[in-house]
This record gives C-alpha cells, structure tokens and sequence, in this order.
C-alpha cells in the first residue's frame, strides 16, 4: 500500500479535511517537536508550538505552492515559532557561554569516564554548541536536508550554509579537544 | 574557511559537502565527484569518518528527546473544531496542476476504463463491506431494540477506511484478528466505524491500539472516534 504524499494531504487540508489533518500531524509531529525542543529546552513550551505550527497548516494550506517539500515547509514555520517564542521568553534559551563551558576533565571523574565513551562525550559537546550550530547540524544530520533546504529553513543563502556547517563542526572539535578527544580536524 | 587546508578550491568544496554526503542528501552528480575524492585522498576519508561519527551521535542525541504527550493532538483539533467550518477552497498547487495535466493527457478511452475500474473496485469493496457487516448481524441473535441502541453506543471507536485493493477476506480476517466490529458505514469517502473493544478504553491505550492497526495493509486510514 502507497502512502498518500505529503503535497496531497495538504492539497485535502486545503479543503477543509480533518482527517488528512490527523494524517499529516502523526507522520511529521515527532520530528517537529524535537526541532524546536532543541531551541527552546522546555517540553510544554515544545507542545504548545507544535500545536500552533500545525494549526498555521490548517489555516495556510491553500497557500502551500509545493515549491519545498512539506517537511521543509513545517521546519521553517516551527522555527518562525520557536524564535518568537524565546522573543517572548529569553530564559528559556541558555546562556552559551555556560552552556559551551566542559568541565576540565582532569576535575570531574564522570567526565574522565566518560572519554572512555567518545560517542556519549560527542553528545555532550553537541548539547554545548550555540542555538545557530545545534540548528544546522540537526537539520543535516537528523532532518536531512539538502544545502537549498536548509537555506530555505533558516533563510540564509547556500554559501552560508555550508560555511556555518563548518564553523560548527570545527567548534565541536574544539569541544571535544578541551575535553580531552583529540580527532585531528580541524 | 580559511581554516580548511591548503589545497585547491574544488578540494575544499568537496570537504564542505562531507556533512551531506554522509546524510545521503546530495544531488547525483556531486555524490558522484565527493565519492571519486574520498577514494583517491585517505586524510579525506578519515575526516569523513568524523563527520560519520558526528552523524550517528546527533541521532541518538535526538532519537532521546522523546515524543510529545497525546494531548498536543487533542489541542489541535480542538483549536481546528473552533474554527468553525471551513469554506471548501479551490486548491492551486503545482502538484494538482500536474494531475490535471497528467489526466488531461489520458486518451479518453483510458480515462474511460479507469474510471469504470476504480468505480467498480469501490462499488465491490463496499458491497463486500456490507456483506461482512450484514453477516456480523445476523450473527447476534436476538435483542432489543433498547438494547442494540445501547450496545451500539458502549465501547471504544475508532473511524477507518479500508485499502481500495483490501479483499473481503482480508477485511474478514482483519476484523477477526483484531477482534473488532463494524458498527457503521459506509459513510461519505468510503468510512466505517469500527469498534475496537466494549469498553471505554483510556485514550492512551486506545491510541496504541490505532497505531498498530494501521500498519495493517488492509487499512487505508484510521482514527480514533468518539
């Protein structure tokens, strides 16, 4: 059995189906919600938007010109959102200074034991990067979208992207340097 | 980036498209050209390995953040119900715009012949339906009629639309598998509402019960219902 495309469930929500509505939120409403998790860090907050960004689709089908895919589309309406919302609530963002600060590995006996797990300190380093690098390598790495895709999501030309990709990558190299992982790049 | 090495331009572009090439999102043609560099240039290949590394620790990074609980759909529909009804508006994608040029682009005995098959194929399944279901009543014997009104009303519900190629005996056995009911149907766009258990289960339980059925073949979409 094929399932319905995403361009045909909004060309129905559209019309006013609900149940294409159900369809839609179900296929793509875990994705969303762990993207804007990663901006705002607060579950409930999370919740709230997703609900709102999906009801920005009811209300914006017909608008839906099907240039992007619809993933994209709901990527960037969940940003516009989770922005406005650390707009609104600057707390819930954490300071990324502190957040980026590892602790010096020689101090802490959990992180020594933890750079015996190189792939449990890499999750740690990647939660410390800035909000404009966790975004960018969630969405290649996890969203998996293309350069043009993620220009499109973040608004920001292709270049860019691929130049903040690499200043990303490069401070988390420089996270797992000061933690004790040497990887050679950059 | 100047803190890529010194090499050539077309190296170093290369080496920018290692984060995509590892999630598998490159077009054809530059899968083709960082693939040729990866074979020909070992240091690159071990600097793909590290963008890999970093590939599979941001899923599981975010494969751990959980789901959102059930009432985020409950909100949503909600907000929709209060909407209000929605005028039906004419739908001007580029997606429709290739499906009426696609079928504008059918010979008419073409579109003659789908028509008289996909027509039939609905006409069968609900005839099908309805001998199941038909088959189901008759099958309960005698009551009330206070009692099948009340009985009708008591359990847990759910809204479904069998696949447009699901056989009788598929939906027969589907509905014996899962030990569920019709209760009515066929309603506008081929629905039927099925009873999933003879009592209120929690919203929870009944939402997993859903979930799984939908992984059934037989089924084209399901819902939870009132």
């Amino acid at each position: 059995m094929q399932a319905t495309s995403d361009e045909v469930l909004i060309a129905r929500i559209a019309g006013g189906d609900r149940l294409a509505m159900q369809v839609l939120f179900a296929r793509h409403h875990v994705r969303v919600y762990r993207f804007v998790l990663r901006f705002v860090r607060n579950e409930s907050t999370a919740e709230d938007l997703i609900s709102e960004v999906f009801l920005d689709v009811w209300r914006q089908a017909n608008r839906f010109e099907g240039r992007s895919a619809v993933s994209t589309w709901l990527l960037a309406i969940a940003r516009f959102k989770a922005l406005s919302a650390l707009r609104r609530h600057p707390e819930q963002e954490l300071d990324d200074e502190k957040a980026a600060a590892i602790e010096d590995p020689a101090d802490n006996p959990e992180i020594v034991a933890q750079k015996k797990d190189k792939s449990k300190l890499l999750r740690k380093c990647l939660t410390a990067l800035s909000a404009d690098h966790r975004e960018i390598i969630d969405l290649v790495y996890y969203h998996e979208k293309s350069v043009e895709e993620v220009a499109e999501i973040v608004g920001i030309p292709e270049n860019t992207v691929k130049t903040r990709m690499f200043y990303a990558r490069k401070k988390l190299g420089e996270l797992l340097k000061a933690a004790g992982v040497e990887r050679g790049w950059p | 980036m100047n803190t890529l090495r010194n090499e050539a331009p077309e190296h170093q572009d290369v080496e920018a498209l290692l984060p995509w090439h590892a999630a598998g999102t490159l077009s054809r043609g530059d899968t083709a050209r960082v693939e040729e560099a990866l074979a020909r240039d070992p240091e690159l290949a071990r600097r793909y390995e590290l963008v890999r590394e970093e590939l599979g620790a941001t899923i599981h990074l975010n494969e751990t953040l959980g789901a959102p609980s059930t009432r985020v759909m409950e909100k949503l529909m909600a907000a929709i119900d209060a909407e209000g009804a929605r005028r039906r508006t004419p739908v001007s994608l580029t997606l429709a715009a290739r499906i009426a040029e696609f079928i504008a682009g059918l010979s008419p005995r073409t579109l003659a012949y789908s028509a008289t098959a996909a027509a039939l194929a609905i006409v069968l399944q609900a005839g099908l339906i309805a001998g199941v279901f038909i088959k189901e009543r008759s099958g309960q014997g005698y009551e009330t009629a206070s009692y099948g009104q009340s009985a009708a009303q008591q359990g847990s519900f759910a809204i479904v639309r069998f696949a447009v190629l699901a056989s009788a005996a598929d939906i027969t056995k589907f509905l014996e598998d899962n030990k569920v009911s019709i209760v009515d149907g066929p309603k506008p766009g081929g629905l039927y509402r099925i009873r999933i258990a003879t009592s209120a289960l929690p919203k929870d339980e009944l939402a997993g019960i859903v979930g799984r059925m939908q992984q059934d073949k037989v089924i084209g979409f399901i819902a939870p219902a009132e």
